[in-house]
């Protein structure tokens, strides 16, 4: 499979802060990418480094199989932004914001409603921008990056600071995009968003990629425990070793029908991220 | 071409509904037509009331309405989110740029309307109000591109407002400000505006705004190198 996305080495430095140390990944057509740090990490950097708005200092990175320096129309009008600070105009109409983009995109009006219908805003389409919860200009703003018949999505913080049922529509919406093909470059503090939607993440922290994979597989990596915890009926939690000598203990509660809930200790995201950088993916740890 | 269309599109559906921008570009027209019409002295030479409006119209209206546009789209993001959608800043610039003078035009045109002029010398009216609306523009630019946000913009349009719209009213009272007065554009179109129906032009009038919108031009490429449009 060919790749949508190529980062190798990049590093930028702001006056005599560096914000981003020598990155490199790769990310697959049709894939689901995730970067997770705290605010501060790089990640907004990255995406503009990633969109050609930013140029690196070392490095190259390639969108669409295309040096990011030299983007033409043509690949911008392939890609899709989503930025945590919306970018909507306040005193335009929900339909007018993505006329406007419909315009320079040269997409049919045709597909203004569609979009609106996409994202859940269509009976809102005519109430101006500052009159929209947070939620439904979040999903405004997806509806604008959604607008061009995207190939790349990148999204920065995409449910930042939404109700956790906002932020499964918007969930939604992004499965449906992947179900599609298209390729999304996600920034985000939330591990459930990241676990549940990535095929893989990178973990950022000042400006260095710390850990890299799927997520499943980072937090088996970081398994140090490598013990179940069985919760009986009753409340009563055992530890166990993950090995074949407790399969007879489980068996036995299975049968007497004792057994309430088993995990393994694998740590989250979060744990796996604040072992790695001493700090937490909020950033306020 | 397809992206300045779309820019002032969308400009003129916002400033429909933001009354701060929408009244920079009436207010003088609607005062010219009223004062016109409700003052006269004895003595008052003609269409000073529309010479007077002009003028302060000029030095206003372009250059505190792009300065606050600019500004706003800096603070609220919306600029940044349309560089990266393939708009390019001269694009950008072009379109607020081309919507605001076209506007300016217009009221201009009430202006030139509300005053006694023949049709040639209200051809001449307009095309001295052209320059010195694109002069404001320019000026207006440099402001808006230098602000982070609008209360920065107002902040700094606002004085640069009134020395450039309250001068050449206030050097007809005093002589001193006159000769301060006399180096700057919309001075030079108070002078140029009284002599419409003349149609004299001074090489000095003429040297003075275009030493005025180099200025700016140089002005504006230093702080769009320095701040950019984001």
């Amino acid at each position: 499979m060919s790749h949508a996305m190529i980062a190798e080495n990049l590093s930028l430095s702001f006056g005599k802060k560096q914000v981003l140390h020598h990155i490199s990944f790769e990310i697959e057509k049709g894939e689901v990418f995730g970067l997770l740090g705290p605010s501060g990490a790089g990640k907004t950097t990255l995406i503009k480094i990633l969109t050609g708005q930013l140029r690196q200092e070392e490095g190259y990175a390639k969108l669409l199989g295309k040096d990011t320096k030299e983007l033409s129309a043509l690949e911008h009008g392939q890609i899709g932004i989503m930025m945590d600070n919306f970018g909507l105009y306040d005193r335009l109409s929900a339909y007018d914001n993505l006329l406007f983009y419909a315009d320079i995109y040269h997409v049919p009006r045709s597909r203004i409603t569609k979009i609106l219908k996409q994202v859940g805003l269509y009976e809102a389409r005519s109430t101006v921008v500052s009159k929209l919860s947070k939620g439904m200009k979040n999903r405004l703003s997806l509806a604008r990056a959604l607008l061009n018949n995207t190939k790349i999505l990148f999204l920065d913080e995409p449910t930042s600071g939404l109700d956790p049922a906002t932020a499964k529509e918007i969930h939604t919406i992004l499965a449906e995009q992947k179900k599609r093909g298209t390729t999304i470059f996600l920034t985000t503090h939330n591990m459930f968003e990241a676990e549940s939607l990535c095929d893989h993440i990178a973990l950022l922290s000042e400006g260095s990629i710390i850990e890299y994979g799927k997520p499943a597989d980072i937090c088996r990596k970081y398994n140090h425990l490598n013990r179940l915890q069985v919760t009986l009926k009753g409340g009563e939690m055992i530890s166990l070793e993950n090995s074949k000598a407790s399969a007879l203990k489980i068996k036995e509660y299975l049968e007497k029908e004792q057994m309430e809930a088993i995990h393994s200790t694998e740590p989250n995201l979060e744990t796996v991220f604040l072992e790695l950088s001493g700090r937490g993916l909020t950033g306020y740890e | 071409m397809s992206n300045i269309i779309a820019v002032m599109k969308k400009q003129l559906k916002d400033t429909l509904k933001n009354k701060t921008v929408f009244i920079q570009f009436i207010m003088f027209p609607v005062l010219t037509i009223i004062m016109n019409r409700a003052i006269t002295i004895d003595g008052m030479p003609e269409n000073f009331f529309v010479n007077l409006f002009a003028t302060m119209y000029v030095g206003m209206a372009p250059l505190t309405s792009i300065s606050a546009i600019i500004a706003e789209e800096k603070e609220k993001n919306t600029l940044r989110v349309l560089l990266m959608s393939n708009v390019k800043p001269y694009e950008y610039l072009l379109g607020i740029g081309s919507y605001v003078f076209i506007a300016c035009m217009l009221g201009a045109g009430v202006i030139c309307a509300a005053g006694s002029y023949r049709l040639q010398e209200g051809l001449v009216f307009m095309l001295i109000m052209a320059i010195g609306i694109v002069t404001s523009l320019l000026m207006g630019a440099v402001i808006g591109t230098w602000s982070k946000t609008q209360m920065m913009a107002t902040s700094v349009a606002v004085p640069v407002m009134m020395i450039f719209s309250f001068l050449p009213m206030l050097s007809m009272f005093n002589s001193t400000i006159a000769k301060v007065a006399k180096y700057t554009y919309s001075e030079q179109i108070s002078i140029l505006l009284n002599a419409v129906s003349t149609w004299e032009l001074e090489p000095d009038s003429i040297g003075i705004m275009g030493g005025n919108m180099l200025l700016f031009i140089l002005l504006f490429s230093v702080v769009y190198r320095r701040c950019g449009l984001e």
